[in-house]
């Protein structure tokens, strides 16, 4: 914000830079005396306790001392980094948990074994084959659905009107709320269809998750082509440039950040599907590489159904809930790499 | 853009309309028993490189069933024991319930079953049409008693003693504290915490649940007003989604009971229920018991050993809070590599080894069958054939 | 949009045009076009397909005769409705709670990355939000199953003894598996979610929107309030409206979470009060068989329902204000 240092010279009353960090300091003092106490200090309290006194006693002084305007200023700055400081506690504990818990099974042979032969409380075996059957459905749904959401969020932002954008709009608003298990039905009813009912493989899945993952991608695009601004597009055009280039060249490349974040968002929410699973692609205790022939164990199946196990199967849970996250987070580094070799350089 | 909303229902009800023909054909998902022959031996056909040459006593290709949840653990370890015999068969276990399990089966999708019940009267039409004019079989080949589970993590004794009927009221909500005078009375000497009870059920429907409610019914003298139930017959408490659900809910408070598969009390304590004048702690061996004292069930023959649980017997160190878990197969299958794959399977989880595999503690601590059970457990599964 | 011609409906057959020389930039605009209504046109009809299975599905649940659904051991209802009403109102009340603590804080952690954080902080802050939203759902339900309800406990019967004179507040029963904490664990789910997209939206505020506002001498709030704010409504609605389609959706983190019933209530602390229908689902299907699962798909149906209002709702309100979006 260049701006700010500007303004600085126009008002002249402003709080001394070390004011905030005076009143912060008091605040908590007084806090833990207040702590202290009663019937013994607990940290959330004390802190909880410290923010209010902080951010009361600063807008008070700020507003004797700089007028309203700025008092409301400093406020808001107090109620937005304590909103984000709020939301990391959560956060951040569920990443220790699961990082602490699931480092107990955790190992190169959990991630280069599968469950041959593995029963009971051994603590031998490992999730190779849930890893392989987790990368093969969730990346071809991936390839089914991505294309498909680009090019109808393509549709229905750049070319779509009438009553056909209207009710895809529609249906893909309904279908944004499809219970996960019923689009595992659904997809069990549309295989079997075809071919018979023993068939179980990896695509019946795949299509599942297709279905729940398609509607997030054609939202999130959709959004974030609306964002590129219309003068970029009116440039284009009055450079002779055509629409379909337009499309390519200028507005996907100016929404490239924002697709990719919306594509992960997507992965994210089907990536980590349980139930529509269980009943398209079952669960092996071994490898399988064929998308197309028989049953595949995929990692959150295995977290879940080691979780249903206990004992040493939640270890296992944990293990594999870790697994999973490191997957996504290899995914989505890759996908920001890609993002970032298409968006336009200057900014 | 979007100024006419209004209308896009119309559209959208045409566009529903158009696709009707499609979707009307994708709505038979459940073939009535119509045995497609061409995939069920596309499902067995579907091996992974058939590595040796078939010599007829090499089984291969997939075996696959699904069926209760019950029985996974078990099944994880009869998984790993069969594929020790035979380590070119895929066999697989969907744990999807029981009636998902029953469904698949009758369907043609799986070649056995697990099932916390015993086929219903029109099931067992079903699935004879399945197996090709067979009678499916049915084989109690899980036996796991049930545990009532507390946390009172103060009590200093091994197992609280509680007849059927003081459980009856205490699930009922109606004896609401520990140190009620009639826990009091059939525990003397020992020193109840006046903490409020928490009574724990499972929320999803399940054979835990029917077969617990079953015997609250039958044994407890009508303390138990509820009809037995798969799914609990009380609303507004403290529920759990499957096992591992009740456990964790009955660990996360002092004072909660409920009851789950014994194998999984942990560090729970367990009741020891009163079974006549006795009370009886739940071990593998009073599971038994109450099984060989039970009758076989109304609609039983010698391929289909269904049993008529003696909720309310008073023979001695009998456990009479027990799950059966049938495996269900058929006696026909149209071909022989099928036929013989579900028998080497089924006959290794009714050997010895295959019940004293699930039996350990650590697997799933079920109750072996007894010889005399066995014996008639072969003979159906020596019937199994070729149709 | 006043500029290109309208579509021509091609079928989306032939090669994508790689060769982008002046002659075949009709050709490649047709393709492209065609490529893009032939979408459309596709999960046009996948998506009707999945509707109208589900209608021909639940329609023996829907016409069924009570008698027949008292059959059912689960069914406890006079009638259908008396069956899905709790349900919605459990899978509406535990979502709107968890939006209403999710959009505030999101709004917050979002202009902070964007707006507050310094540049180099907010980079890192952006990427590891955006992990967090790529967390997959049965991690949280483990997280909330093991860890949370542990947490909670103390909290909940402190809120529950100092304020147990509200009734929303009154009678909780350890341990935590209530409808607040099935709330708090599809909060935190959707955070992340609601954050990265609002983010991506408060970043593409015009530049030149937010020098204009601090060159007339606004703070730095006030230029949040009158630029950025505005600009990124439509966006942060429709993160809100995603973030609440994956709470109304949620299965397992709900089932490991809560104690569920089938009532009207208020008792936010109470065990076995509520249940989401996306849950009670996934808790009854495994037993299920025939008219049950119907009556369960019949459920299904009446989330849809739910989901397309509240879109309904939304849409309305982001084109009431969308003189701000960029293609309109």
């Amino acid at each position: 914000m260049t701006a700010l240092t500007i303004e600085r010279d126009i008002q002249a009353r402003r709080l001394p830079a070390r004011a905030p960090w005076l009143v912060g300091a008091g605040a908590l003092a007084v806090s833990l005396a207040v702590g202290s106490l009663g019937s013994g200090p607990s940290v959330p309290a004390v802190v909880a306790l410290a923010v209010v006194l902080y951010a009361v006693t600063l807008y008070v002084l700020s507003r004797a001392v700089e007028g309203p305007r700025r008092a409301t200023d400093r406020l808001a700055g107090i109620a937005v980094t304590s909103a984000f400081g709020l939301a990391m506690i959560p956060l951040v504990s569920l990443v220790w948990i699961v990082v602490s818990r699931g480092l107990r099974l955790f190992s190169i042979s959990f991630l280069s074994t599968d469950m041959v032969g593995i029963f009971g409380e051994m603590t031998e075996g490992g999730a190779v084959h849930a890893i392989v059957g987790t990368l093969l459905v969730t990346g071809a749904a991936a390839l089914i659905s991505i294309p498909v959401g680009l090019f109808t969020a393509i549709y229905l932002v750049e070319y779509g009107r009438g009553p056909l954008a209207r009710a895809i709009t529609f249906l893909v608003d309904v279908m944004t709320g499809i219970p996960s298990i019923v689009a595992g039905l659904f997809a069990f009813a549309l295989f079997t269809l075809i071919f018979g009912p023993a068939y179980r493989a990896g695509i019946m899945g795949a299509v599942a998750l297709a279905v729940l993952m398609t509607p997030v991608v054609i939202r999130s695009v959709e959004e974030m082509l609306r964002l590129v601004p219309n003068e970029l597009r009116e440039a284009a055009y009055a450079l002779g440039v055509p629409k379909w280039l337009t499309i390519v060249k200028v507005v996907l490349r100016t929404a490239a950040a924002g697709i990719v974040t919306g594509i992960m968002l997507a992965v994210a929410r089907v990536i980590g599907e349980t139930a529509p699973l269980l009943i398209t692609v079952g669960q092996l205790n071994q490898m399988n590489w064929d998308l197309f022939d028989g049953r595949m164990m995929t990692l959150p199946v295995f977290a879940y159904r080691q979780y249903a196990q206990g004992g040493v199967g939640i270890d296992r849970a944990w293990a594999a809930a870790l697994t999973l996250i490191l997957i996504v987070m290899a995914l989505n580094l890759l996908a920001r790499l890609i993002s970032r070799y298409f968006a336009p350089k200057a900014r | 853009m979007k100024l006419n909303r209004t209308k896009s229902f119309g559209t959208a009800l045409l566009a529903g309309a158009m696709a009707i023909t499609l979707a009307a054909c994708a709505s038979n998902d459940a073939p009535a028993a119509t045995p497609d022959t061409g995939s069920t031996s596309d499902s067995t056909s579907a091996t992974q490189e058939p590595t040796s040459e078939e010599a007829t006593v090499t089984l291969s290709g997939t075996l696959t069933g699904a069926g209760a949840s019950s029985q996974e653990k078990a099944m994880g370890g009869w998984i790993a024991g069969f594929g020790d015999l035979h380590p070119d068969v895929l066999l697989s276990y969907d744990p999807i319930g029981s009636g998902g399990g029953r469904e698949q089966f009758i369907a043609g999708a799986t070649l056995f079953a697990g099932s916390d019940a015993a086929l219903k009267p029109e099931e067992v039409e079903a699935a004879t049409q399945r197996c090709f004019g067979g009678e499916p079989l049915q084989l109690p080949l899980y036996i796991s008693p049930i545990a009532v589970i507390y946390n009172l993590p103060d009590l200093e004794v091994e197992h609280l003693q509680l007849t059927a009927e003081t459980l009856a009221k205490i699930f009922n909500r109606e004896i609401t504290s520990w140190d009620d005078p009639a826990i009091a009375a059939e525990n003397p000497g020992v020193e109840l915490p006046a903490t409020g009870i928490i009574p724990v059920n499972r929320s999803d429907e399940s054979g835990t649940t029917e077969n617990f409610t079953e015997w609250l019914a039958a044994a407890s003298n009508g303390a138990w007003p509820h009809e037995p139930s798969g799914d609990w017959p009380l609303s507004g408490g403290q529920s759990g989604a499957q096992t591992q659900g009740m456990i964790d809910t009955v660990s996360g408070a002092v004072g909660a009971i409920g009851y789950a598969d014994a194998s999984r009390a942990g560090d729970l304590g367990t009741v020891a229920v009163g079974v006549g004048d006795e009370f009886v702690p739940y071990s593998a061996e009073a599971a038994a018991a109450v099984v060989d004292a039970s009758p076989a069930a109304e609609g039983a023959s010698d391929k289909q050993l269904t049993i008529e649980l003696d909720r309310a017997t008073t023979a001695s160190g009998a456990y009479p809070v027990v799950l059966i878990s049938y495996s269900i197969a058929c006696s026909v299958y149209d071909n022989a590599e099928d036929a013989e794959k579900v028998k080497a399977f089924l006959s290794y989880v009714a050997s010895e080894e295959g019940q004293q595999r699930a039996a350990d503690p650590s697997v799933a601590g079920s109750a072996p069958i007894s010889g005399e059970l066995r014996t008639a457990v072969e003979a159906a599964i020596d019937s199994i054939s070729v149709g | 949009m006043t500029v290109g011609t309208p579509p021509a409906p091609v079928a989306a057959a032939g090669p994508r045009a790689a060769d982008r020389r002046t002659g075949s930039h009709v050709w490649g605009g047709r393709v492209f076009a065609g490529l893009s209504y032939g979408s459309g046109i596709l999960i046009l009809l996948v998506l009707a397909a999945v509707a109208v299975f589900l209608v021909v599905q639940a329609l023996p649940a829907l016409t069924a005769d009570p008698t027949e659904l008292e059959q059912i051991s689960w069914f406890r209802a006079e009638s259908l409705l008396g069956y899905v009403g709790p349900l919605v109102f459990g899978t509406v009340l535990a979502a709107l709670l968890a939006l209403a603590m999710a959009v505030p804080v999101s709004i917050g952690i979002a202009l902070f990355i964007s707006h507050y954080a310094p540049r180099r902080l907010a980079q890192g802050l952006g990427y590891l939000v955006d992990l967090l939203a790529a967390i997959p759902s049965v991690v949280y339900g483990l997280w909330g199953a093991l860890w949370l309800i542990g947490v909670l406990d103390p909290v909940m019967t402190w809120l529950s003894s100092t304020l147990g004179f509200i009734p929303i507040f009154a009678g909780y029963q350890a341990p935590a598996k209530n409808v607040l904490t099935a709330a708090v664990v599809l909060a935190v789910m959707i955070l992340p979610i609601i954050t990265a997209v609002a983010r991506e939206v408060f970043l593409q505020t015009p530049r030149l929107h937010e020098e204009a506002a601090l060159a007339l001498g606004a703070t730095r709030w006030e230029m949040i309030r009158t630029a950025v704010l505005p600009f990124g409504r439509s966006g942060v609605i429709s993160a809100a409206m995603l973030g609440l389609g994956r709470a109304l959706g949620e299965t397992m983190a709900v089932l490991m979470v809560l104690s569920p019933g089938l009532l009207f209530s208020f008792f936010l602390l109470k065990p076995g009060q509520h249940q989401t229908i996306a849950a009670n689902i996934a808790a009854q299907f495994p037993e299920a068989a025939g008219l049950s699962v119907s009556v369960l798909i019949a459920t299904g149906l009446a989330l849809f329902v739910i989901t397309f209002v509240v879109n309904f709702v939304a849409r309305a309100i982001v084109a009431r204000r969308k003189d701000f979006s960029g293609a309109n």
